[in-house]
Parts: structure tokens; sequence; C-alpha cells
């Protein structure tokens, strides 16, 4: 009997216990983890997958909490869809602890069976998410939810990391950014489905959507959101208004949201966008088993006394790169 | 390889107001390399017990100043074990008069603290009891 196929059955039946502690062995990179990991593969790939970015205190939290209540309450005639949330918060360098505080604004959420909060600490990794997060997400995949909802760490910066994990990336900011936007621009129109300028209420906030509308009219690269042959029509993103705490412009995001699956669906995206994401994570999965043979193969002093010659400047870093690779030693059995 | 932390939610039950001491706790224990999650005030037992279970802790804090521990903490004891989670060790600090302490030990809880702690102090205490636990 093995304990994976008993976690795994469980998983796939929708059984919380063992989603939770089958999250906590992936995070932890745990033997057991990936393992099941490996057994649940076959039922991924049926959830949509959100990522939700944007500058720290912009909103996201608290979007991610209304767009989660808008679909678990969809207006009459469409089905509540299931939701599991990521929400990853920094880890701090220092002390590798870390302080998650995303819930504080997901209360609402409480007591509803449909809805599964997961919160992370980016432990180190750069770029917005958890070196682990992909397996967390590919578990609640496997586990049945119809939209896994991912949170980044609030960077402010492009994360491309997210645009690669998610078929559908919204970034959220808040008004009165002004010359920022100079600044921002160029990474998010790059990762951006879907704007938003949430805090609608705050003032500023005509100007920015003008000016981010304006540099969306300029055109903007489409070859990390377009994966597809040219002649399909092309996605512009909109910029839409919302004010998260009080529920307003949250049905024209969801009906966003729900525009961009559609286009997704209709130009083949989707499958490019899968196809990509899953070439991404075999090619860094690849990269990291190479170095570590590449580590068991190579003896210490092997290492040491080619930096040592790098040093003395006997030879050129390059030169070391290639005595140390070619041709690839053998594998010390055992 | 493997990278454990140890993950403790720090929980604000009832409608006490009072999270100066839950705030020293929570960034205590991240300065110790634990990851810590906050649910922030005014959680229901049944909030706390799905936090738990959604975020698999393996400690649950729990924070009260308003006198209503006695009603409170049983519940979330409960629950937690309702939800197969009696491993969780849960800890309780805040305004407790001395006479209570006994039964909320009896009730499950591991530890039970008052104004002053020195925060070095519950970083042992739950350091040491995950650990325990982990053993069994
Ligand atoms: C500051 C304070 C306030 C501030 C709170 C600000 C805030 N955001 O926290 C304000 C002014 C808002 C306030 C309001 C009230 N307060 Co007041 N307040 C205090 C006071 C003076 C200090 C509390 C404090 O912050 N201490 C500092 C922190 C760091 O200490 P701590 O919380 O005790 O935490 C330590 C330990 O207990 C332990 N610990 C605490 N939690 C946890 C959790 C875990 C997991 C662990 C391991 C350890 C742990 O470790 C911490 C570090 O050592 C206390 C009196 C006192 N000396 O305790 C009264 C006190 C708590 N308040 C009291 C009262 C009655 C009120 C009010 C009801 C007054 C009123 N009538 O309006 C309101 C209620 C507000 C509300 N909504 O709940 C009473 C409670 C009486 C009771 N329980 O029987 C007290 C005891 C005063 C008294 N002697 O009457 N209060
Ligand atoms: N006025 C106003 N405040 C808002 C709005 N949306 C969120 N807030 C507040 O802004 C603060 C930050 O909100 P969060 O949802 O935590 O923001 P966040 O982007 O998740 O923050 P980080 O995760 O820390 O980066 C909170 O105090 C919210 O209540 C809004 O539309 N209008
Ligand atoms: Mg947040």
């Amino acid at each position: 009997m093995n304990v994976e196929h008993d976690l795994v059955e469980s998983v796939v039946a929708g059984k919380r216990l063992p989603l939770a502690r089958l999250l906590t062995l992936v995070e932890n990179n745990a033997p057991e983890g990936l393992a099941a990991l490996d057994q649940l593969f076959p039922h991924t790939g049926r959830a949509h997958l959100i990522g939700v970015t944007g500058s720290p205190g912009s909103g996201k939290s608290s979007l991610v909490n209304q767009i989660a209540l808008a679909l678990r309450n969809p207006p009459s005639g469409k089905a509540a869809r299931s939701v599991a949330i990521v929400a990853v918060d920094p880890t701090s360098p220092f002390t590798g602890g870390a302080v998650l505080g995303d819930r504080v604004r997901m209360r609402d959420l409480a007591g509803d069976p449909g809805i599964y909060i997961r919160s992370m600490a980016s432990r180190g990794a750069l770029g917005g998410l958890a070196r682990a997060t992909t397996g967390v997400v590919q578990a609640l995949d496997a586990a049945g939810f119809d939209v896994v909802l991912v949170e980044t760490v609030g960077a402010g910066q492009a994360e491309v990391d997210i645009a690669r994990l998610a078929h559908t990336t919204l970034v959220i900011e808040a008004p009165g950014m002004g010359d920022d936007i100079q600044a921002i621009k160029a990474g998010i129109l790059e990762i951006a489905d879907i704007l938003v300028i949430n805090k609608a209420d705050h003032p500023g906030v005509d100007s920015t959507v003008r000016a981010l509308r304006a540099m969306l009219e300029l055109g903007h690269p489409t070859h990390l959101h377009n994966p597809v042959a040219s002649g399909t029509p092309l996605w512009i993103p909109p910029v839409l208004q919302t004010i998260a705490t009080q529920s307003e412009g949250i049905a024209d995001l969801v009906e966003a949201i729900d525009r961009h699956t559609a286009y997704l669906h209709t130009t083949g995206a989707w499958q490019a966008r899968d196809r990509s994401r899953l070439q991404t994570e075999l090619e860094q999965l690849v990269q990291v088993e190479l170095n570590n043979n590449w580590r068991a193969s190579v003896p210490p002093e092997f290492i040491q006394e080619t930096l040592a010659q790098v040093e003395t400047r006997q030879i050129s870093p390059y030169q070391a790169a290639k005595l140390l690779t070619h041709p690839l030693p053998e594998l010390h059995p055992g | 390889m493997i990278e454990r932390k140890i993950r403790v939610l720090i929980a604000k039950p009832g409608l006490d107001g009072h999270d100066r001491g839950a705030k020293v706790i929570a960034r205590a224990l991240r300065d110790a390399g634990m990851e810590v999650i906050y649910t922030g005030l005014r959680q229901t037992p049944e909030m706390i017990a799905e936090a738990a279970l959604q975020e698999d802790v393996d400690a649950v804090g729990i924070s009260i100043l308003s006198g209503a521990h006695m009603v409170l903490v049983p519940r979330v004891l409960d629950l937690l074990r309702a939800n197969g989670q009696e491993g969780v060790c849960v800890f309780v600090g805040g305004i407790i008069p001395e006479n209570d302490v006994p039964s909320l030990i009896n009730a499950g809880v591991a530890q039970v603290y008052g104004p002053g702690t020195p925060t070095t102090q519950v970083v042992e205490d739950i350091t040491r009891a995950v650990l325990q636990q982990a053993q069994v």
C-alpha cells in the first residue's frame, strides 16, 4: 500500500485535510509531495488560473476577496464556480520568517466550502511567487477548483513569473501614480491582460486611466501575450476602475475576465499558454537536474583547482567552464 | 532539499479589539524564522479552525484580553479536533485570570501567557512543542 496513492485519492475526492497536508509537503519540497504531484498531474489542466499582481497596498487582496465573492454568487442563470486562492507574501531575508496577512482582507469568504485560501511565504524566491507556487497551484487544480486566484507579492514591477503561470493576469494599480507611470508602463503593459485601477474613490483616477489607455493605444508588445499565429484577433487589455472596499466595478471586472477566457479559447491561446508554461517549467527542472548531476559528478577539489587557475589568470572563466563541463564526467555510481 | 518551516496561526477571536499583543507575538515568531498567518480581528472559532485547516498550521496562538476566553478557547479546541487537527498545539495569551488557567490547560491548551511575557519564552515554547509533536 502506498501513502501517496491514498493522498492522491483523497485530494481528487476533494477532501480538505489531505489537500492541506499535500500543499505543505509540496511547499517543503518533500519527496512524498513531489511523488503525489506526479500522480495528480493527469488531473490538472482544467482550472482557470488567474494571476493578481500590482504595487504593494494597491488592493490586490481586497479585490481577490471581491472576485471570489462574485464567482461564488453569480447572477441568476450562471453557475457558481469553486475558488482556490493562493496568496504569496514576502519572506524576511534576514530571519527567514514571514507574516502572511492577506487573509485579513478575505474574511467575507469564511465558512464557504467552495472556497479554499492558502497563504504562502516567498521563501527567498524573487519575482513575486514562491518556488513551490507552481506545484501548489497544480495540486489545487487537481483538487477540482474551477478557478485558482494567485496573488503575488506586491512588488510594483513586472512580474513575469505570474504572467507565465496564469491564463489571465490582472495588474492592479491605485490612482495617483503620476510620474511613476513612465517607470511601470513597460513592464505592466507586457504582462497585463486586464488593467485595474482600484481605489477609484481616490482623486486622480481619471488621469491615471487616461494615461494608461493612451499608452495601450500606442501599441503594446504582443509576443508574450498572444503566442498565436498572426491573423487572429488581438486582445487589447481593458482598463477598468474598481472600489474593492465598496464592491464597485466588480461585475465589470468579472465580465472582462470571462471575455478574456472566451478569447483564449476561441483563438487557441489557452493551449498556447499551457504549452509555453509547461515548456518553461520543464526547462527549469532540466536545468536544476543537470546542475545537481554536475555537482554530484565533479570532485570539489577539481572545481577549487580550476577556480584557482582562473584567479591567477591562467585561464579565463569561459575556458574554466568548458573544462568543468566538457565532456560531462561520468556520474559516480551510488 | 526539504525546507520545513514552523507555521503558526495568530488569531484574535470575539469582539476584542486589543491587538498589540497579537502583533508583538506575530512579529517575534517571524523574527524567529516562523511563518505566521495573521487573520485580523473579530474571528469566530469557526473561522479560526477553518483557517488552521486550510493553512495546515503546526500551532494556533489565540490572543484574548476581553475576558471571553472560557467560551471561545474550548470551542476552538473542539473544532480543531472535529477537523482531525488534534495534533495542532494551541497557545493562549492576554488577560487570563490565574483561576482559569488550569481548566484551559485541561481542555488541551499547551500554555497560557499573561502581560509582560518575554517573547523569547513564547518562541522557545512553541518551537519545543511543535518539534515534540512532529515526533509522535
Ligand atoms: C492598550 C489597551 C487598550 C487600547 C488597545 C489598543 C490596541 N489596538 O491594542 C485601547 C485604548 C483601544 C483599549 C480599549 C479597551 N480596553 Co483596554 N487595555 C489596554 C492595556 C492598558 C494594555 C494592553 C496592551 O496593549 N498591552 C501590551 C501588549 C504587548 O501586551 P498583551 O496584550 O498583554 O500581550 C502580551 C501577553 O499577554 C502575551 N500574549 C498576548 N496575546 C498572546 C497570544 C499568544 C499566542 C501568545 C503566545 C502570547 C500572547 O504576550 C504579549 C507579550 O508579552 C490593558 C491593561 C494591561 N495592562 O494589560 C487594558 C485592558 C486589556 N483593557 C481593558 C478594557 C476593559 C478595555 C475597554 C473595554 C475599555 C472600555 N470600557 O472602552 C476597551 C475595549 C476595546 C475593544 N474593542 O476591545 C481591560 C480588560 C479587562 C478584562 N479583560 O477583564 C484591561 C485589562 C484594563 C483593565 N485593567 O481593566 N485598551
Ligand atoms: N479607499 C479605498 N481603500 C481600499 C480599496 N481597496 C483596498 N483598500 C484598502 O487598501 C489597503 C490595502 O489593501 P489590500 O487589499 O491589503 O492591498 P494589497 O495590494 O493586497 O496589499 P499587499 O498584499 O500588502 O501588497 C487596505 O486598508 C484596504 O482596505 C478601495 O477601493 N478604496
Ligand atoms: Mg495582499
